[in-house]
């Protein structure tokens, strides 16, 4: 992979190039767009102009492998990065690569924004240096001020638009509550959510939280940032304690309730889990959460034992992931798989868990199915669909159509006779066919066939067969049978 | 390199023009030679605006991908940061500032984009290292020139925060809004005062603002007749659908992001003598797509099935092309033959290209599963059905197809429903719940507060009476030869572009009794345009709207918008912003709790 240097892609940017003043000069444009729409009609430069500019202007651009043009920014950064890198490797240390963008921010509480730094986490050196720069520029905004000392005798007008303006203001001279809604109002006007959050903050650290709440209440653009800071800072608890404020009980739940993503451990998990029981949900999330600490509190216990089952079918298909924090669907696979059979007082059988978490036929069905299947256990497969009739017959029933129980066979590399069977058994003559024909079950498709008396379709599909195979032979014998009367 | 930008109505340049000079002024604030450290989201964006040679003209001479340690060493006088103003990329940025090497102090700057916050300095204050910086700065890139006739804002989860403004929802700060505002001040400043303004389903703000717009009284010709905003929640529809133009179905199934796709490398490895194909590429082709690229503008908006045709026919065109050299007999004709040959290589190569694309995505949409789910789209479209138990649906959840996939098919559902039975959404409710986890009771909490997916009120259906008397659903859509927009997804209209084409002719009065339905107030605005600056139509001169979709748009609207002013009297040109290029997959997961630890 050739790669030209990102000089050559200069031209574009060079005052030559007179790429800008098109629209000054209607007939170039359109001449050039007309030379662009099709490709054998190339406008021929006479005079020798300048090379690269007029690939550029073809629309022939160099680009890398990897699709960026040469000399785009992207492409940039990894070039000088690189360049660098080869050329003085020793020079500096290794960069950690893995940039740390995960949600750190929300480990940190408000008010160490404010509060002085007592961060246990701190480098030697990172203090060190802190001190440093603290020494030399003591006042914050300083470099930005622009000489005026008055910031601090400035309306809430003025004020907010200084701060829209990047320049230095004041917040703290406003102390009582009504200048401070004041100032709310001003930066709520210019709709600039970044006055908006400075000043939330501010009236978060200098107003009680009663107050501060029920202020809000009767501010709905305000209510709305302060909302969107609290997530953003991760103040989960204030957020809740604002939530229940504004009788948004469901709401505070729900958000409650999302902050089990960020438990890793299982047992305080599943404690965590159990900790919103009680929430405000509404009826149909308060029965999704009892069922979610269940599901995680019984994950728990057969982990624990299956983690050191040595029962055969462990051994013979090893466990490949544990079955904590699985959906029920999975856990119940799983259940099927491994704990067949057992009986529905313990934790583990399926029929507990099918009862437990009252999971619909059609589903309980369709899971065990797949992992009897995956298991090659065709008995199993068989007495899923087993049912007795009041005079003792057994018969086939199913609550999805057999031609899906079919595919799941198929998928699981059923033999052919266990496949048949089911093929058999769909009820829709047309669709039994092309299910037949799709996975290759030749005697369905022939007995169709007969039942026709389609003689055209039996002898195109005797071509399909291998010779003398046995069903090239049952066609044979068909198509040689004087007594069956053909249609065609 | 901007060639694409001009082929439009408006020259999209000046835009362009008007955020290099602001990042060349700002460059040059940091005198002397420099390194910037991108947040890597960044540079997509900014890709658009410029290259590496204008950075180097103002001394960039290194450039580093954002991350946590050290930055690696360069001789250079300055570190200038270009990020978002996210607290997380501070925490990195104090990091770096302090493991800097302090015998050899660098000058420190930032540059937020797009907008600089006073939370994320507030963090580096706190962090010890707010006065390291020498210049602390915005770069405001609201509205990026994409093409020529379209502009993004590209801002992240867009739709969320716009959801967010209903009433019953309390996550937002309205950021994305205000950018948006702002960036049609911009657009104002640079094109002249938009002299009428229609609106449909704004929030609030959008039309306080309004005045703020009349505000600005430019001195220029106003470029724009009509301004139409177009909120995303009067037409919650369109972006559920499978977009079945060819550029909608490369980011359906592959994502384009800033103008690039990434692409499976197997189609395109160069069959070069001598090589035999020994080293296949692993690293996905990517490739760049704007209509500066011929072949592209012609097929980017025709529906999939005509594109076959499309490719066959330039194919055939360029190896006559090539066949050229035959003819040619003389040294004259024989240098403009050579002339012509790079042009004619590059279109080989694009073909060559597209051909493989369009392979690519062949394979998918003959898939019985490609099939079987448009099939059902339609039929939720067409009003097939919506009230029940979809078996398709269930059969997907049983198969544990992916997540996103079926809410896209319940909450389309749902839309076509005017909401689903209490009975059948709870049905949805526990399948999704019991099959893809729990945890997800959040999401469809989301879908349900952005009123994706909901319960059936006593209000009768009248997506029916929408459909019927917007001719949402066209029977016989003609895929090869358009006559009618619906061909963007054969057969089903985007109600957006409809409302539209609407305004246009015969005018929104026409179409009164469905504006009640739809949600949201309408409204009509006109501008001051001082006089003097007002525009003397040519007879036959088309006019020119701005349609501004807030909360996104996807490719096929966009196609839609395009085959409108391609029309033959239609009268009207159209130019297409939004905050951001949607299609239904992004637009779910943005809509998603932690989209990735849930993807299955």
């Amino acid at each position: 992979m050739s790669r030209a240097k990102p000089e050559d892609d200069e031209y574009w940017n060079s005052s030559k190039f007179k790429a800008f003043t098109f629209d000054d000069d209607d007939d170039e444009f359109s001449r050039l767009k007309e030379s662009k729409r099709a490709v054998n009609s190339i406008l021929v430069d006479d005079d020798d102009d300048d090379e690269e500019e007029e690939e550029e202007e073809d629309g022939v651009e160099r680009v890398s492998w990897s699709g960026e043009p040469v000399g785009s920014i992207s492409w940039s950064v990894k070039e000088t990065a690189s360049s660098i890198r080869s050329g003085s490797e020793q020079s500096f240390p290794k960069i950690d690569t893995t940039p740390s963008l995960s949600k750190q921010g929300s480990g940190y509480s408000l008010s160490s924004l404010f509060k002085a730094k007592s961060k246990p986490f701190q480098s030697f050196s990172e203090s060190f240096s802190d001190t440093a720069v603290r020494t030399y520029a003591p006042e914050l905004r300083k470099p930005k001020s622009d000489g005026k000392d008055f910031v601090s005798d400035l309306s809430p007008e003025e004020t907010v638009r200084r701060m829209q303006k990047g320049r230095a203001f004041s917040l703290e001279k406003f102390r009582s509550l009504q200048d401070k809604l004041l100032l709310l109002y001003e930066a709520v006007a210019v709709y600039d959510g970044n006055l908006i959050t400075a000043v939330l903050i501010y009236l978060k650290k200098s107003l009680s939280k009663e107050i501060l709440f029920r202020e809000l209440m009767a501010r709905d653009v305000a209510l709305r940032h302060y909302v969107h800071y609290l997530k953003e800072m991760g103040e989960q608890k204030l957020l809740v304690e604002l939530m229940k404020a504004l009788g948004r009980t469901e709401d505070m739940a729900l958000m409650q309730y999302k902050e089990h993503l960020n438990i890793k451990d299982e047992g305080q998990r599943r404690d965590f889990l159990k900790s919103c029981l009680g929430l405000p949900f509404s009826q149909d999330d308060a029965t999704h959460v009892q069922d979610h600490y269940t599901l995680l509190e019984r994950h728990i216990i057969i982990e624990a034992s299956d983690k050191k089952a040595d029962a055969e079918i462990f051994k013979k298909f090893p466990r490949k992931a544990s079955i904590l924090n699985m959906p029920i669907i999975t856990t119940l696979y799983y259940s099927c798989f491994y704990h067949y059979g057992e009986s529905e007082g313990t934790y583990s059988s399926p029929a507990n868990i099918r009862k437990t978490f009252r999971i619909s036929e059609k589903q309980y069905i369709l899971t065990a199915l797949g992992a009897r299947a995956k298991l090659k256990s065709w008995f199993d497969v068989d007495s899923l669909f087993n049912t007795k009739n009041w005079l003792g017959y057994t018969k086939k029933r199913s609550p999805v159509g057999f031609h899906r129980v079919v595919d799941i066979l198929q998928k699981n590399s059923a033999p052919v006779n266990v496949l048949q069977e089911y093929v058999n058994l769909i009820d829709n003559p047309e669709l039994k066919l092309s299910v037949a024909l799709k996975y290759k079950c030749h005697d369905i498709v022939i007995n169709t066939y007969r039942d026709l008396k389609d003689r055209q379709e039996l002898v195109v599909y005797r071509e399909k067969l291998e010779r003398d195979s046995p069903e090239y032979r049952k066609i044979q014998e068909l198509l040689n049978n004087v007594q069956i009367r053909w249609k065609n | 390199m901007a060639s694409h930008l001009f082929c439009g109505r408006v020259n999209l340049n000046i835009l362009r023009e008007a955020a290099r000079k602001d990042l060349r002024e700002f460059l040059d604030k940091c005198s002397g030679s420099k390194a910037i450290v991108w947040d890597e989201y960044l540079t997509g964006p900014f890709g658009l605006i410029a290259q590496y040679s204008l950075l180097k003209e103002h001394e960039v001479e290194k450039m580093f991908t954002l991350k946590g340690g050290r930055i690696p060493s360069a001789a250079v006088k300055n570190i200038v940061f270009f990020v978002r103003p996210r607290l997380e990329l501070m925490d990195i940025i104090a990091e770096n500032v302090a493991s800097e090497d302090k015998l050899k102090p660098r000058e420190f700057h930032i540059l937020f984009v797009p907008r600089r916050s006073l939370l994320c300095e507030q963090r580096l204050k706190e962090k010890g290292v707010l006065n390291s910086f020498t210049n602390i700065d915005e770069y405001i890139l609201d509205l990026i020139p994409y093409d020529g006739d379209l502009l993004s804002m590209e801002s992240e989860s867009s739709f969320r925060v716009r959801q967010s403004l209903n009433e019953c929802y309390l996550e937002n700060d309205q950021t994305s809004l205000y950018h948006a505002a702002k960036g049609l001040m911009t657009l104002q400043a640079l094109y002249g005062t938009i002299p009428q303004i229609f609106a449909f389903h704004v929030a609030n703000m959008m039309l306080r603002m309004k005045r703020e717009f009349a505000g600005s009284h430019t001195q220029i010709l106003p470029v724009f007749d009509t301004l139409l905003l177009l909120d995303r929640n009067v037409d919650l529809l369109t972006p559920l659908a499978t977009q079945l133009t060819y550029e909608g179905l490369i980011d359906e199934i592959y994502g384009i992001t800033n103008g690039y796709v990434k692409l499976p490398p197997e189609k395109f490895a160069q069959k070069k003598q001598g090589e035999g194909g020994k080293d296949l590429p692993t690293e996905p082709k990517k490739l760049q797509l704007n209509s500066a690229e011929e072949l592209y503008a012609e097929i980017r908006d025709k529906n999939f099935n005509a594109v076959g045709a499309a490719l066959s026919k330039k194919a055939k065109i360029i190896s006559a092309a090539f066949e050229e050299r035959h003819n040619a007999k003389t040294v004259g004709e024989i240098k403009q033959f050579v002339s012509q040959l790079p042009h004619m290589q590059a279109a080989r190569g694009s073909l060559a290209n597209h051909t493989s694309i369009a392979e690519l995505i062949k394979d998918i949409t003959i898939s019985e599963d490609f099939f079987d789910s448009l099939t059902v789209e339609q039929e939720f479209m067409t009003g097939v059905d919506t009230d029940k138990v979809s078996t398709y649906i269930e059969d997907c959840i049983a198969q544990k197809d992916p997540l996103i996939k079926i809410l896209r098919l319940v909450c389309m559902q749902s839309v076509c429903n005017n909401g689903l039975k209490q009975k059948v959404l709870d049905y949805y409710k526990k399948e999704i719940l019991q099959t893809y986890g729990y945890k997800h009771i959040l999401t469809l909490k989301n879908l349900e507060k952005v009123g994706l997916l909901k319960p059936q009120s006593t209000m009768r259906n009248n997506y029916p009476t929408i459909r019927k008397t917007l001719k949402l659903w066209m029977e016989d859509a003609n895929e090869q030869n358009p006559n009618d927009i619906s061909y963007v997804y054969s057969g089903y209209a985007p109600l957006s572009v409809r409302l539209t084409q609407v305004l246009a002719r015969p005018g929104w009065r026409s179409i009164e009794e469905v504006l009640k339905i739809l949600p949201g107030p309408h409204f009509e605005e006109r501008q001051q345009v001082p006089t003097g600056l007002h525009k003397k139509r040519q007879p036959g001169e088309n006019r020119t709207t701005l349609v501004f979709f807030l909360g996104g748009v996807t490719y096929a609207e966009i196609a839609a918008l395009r085959f409108l002013s391609h029309m033959e009297d239609s009268g009207t040109e159209y130019i297409i912003a939004t905050t951001k290029l949607i299609n239904g997959t992004s637009w779910i997961k943005s809509l998603m709790d932690n989209p990735e630890e849930n993807l299955p």
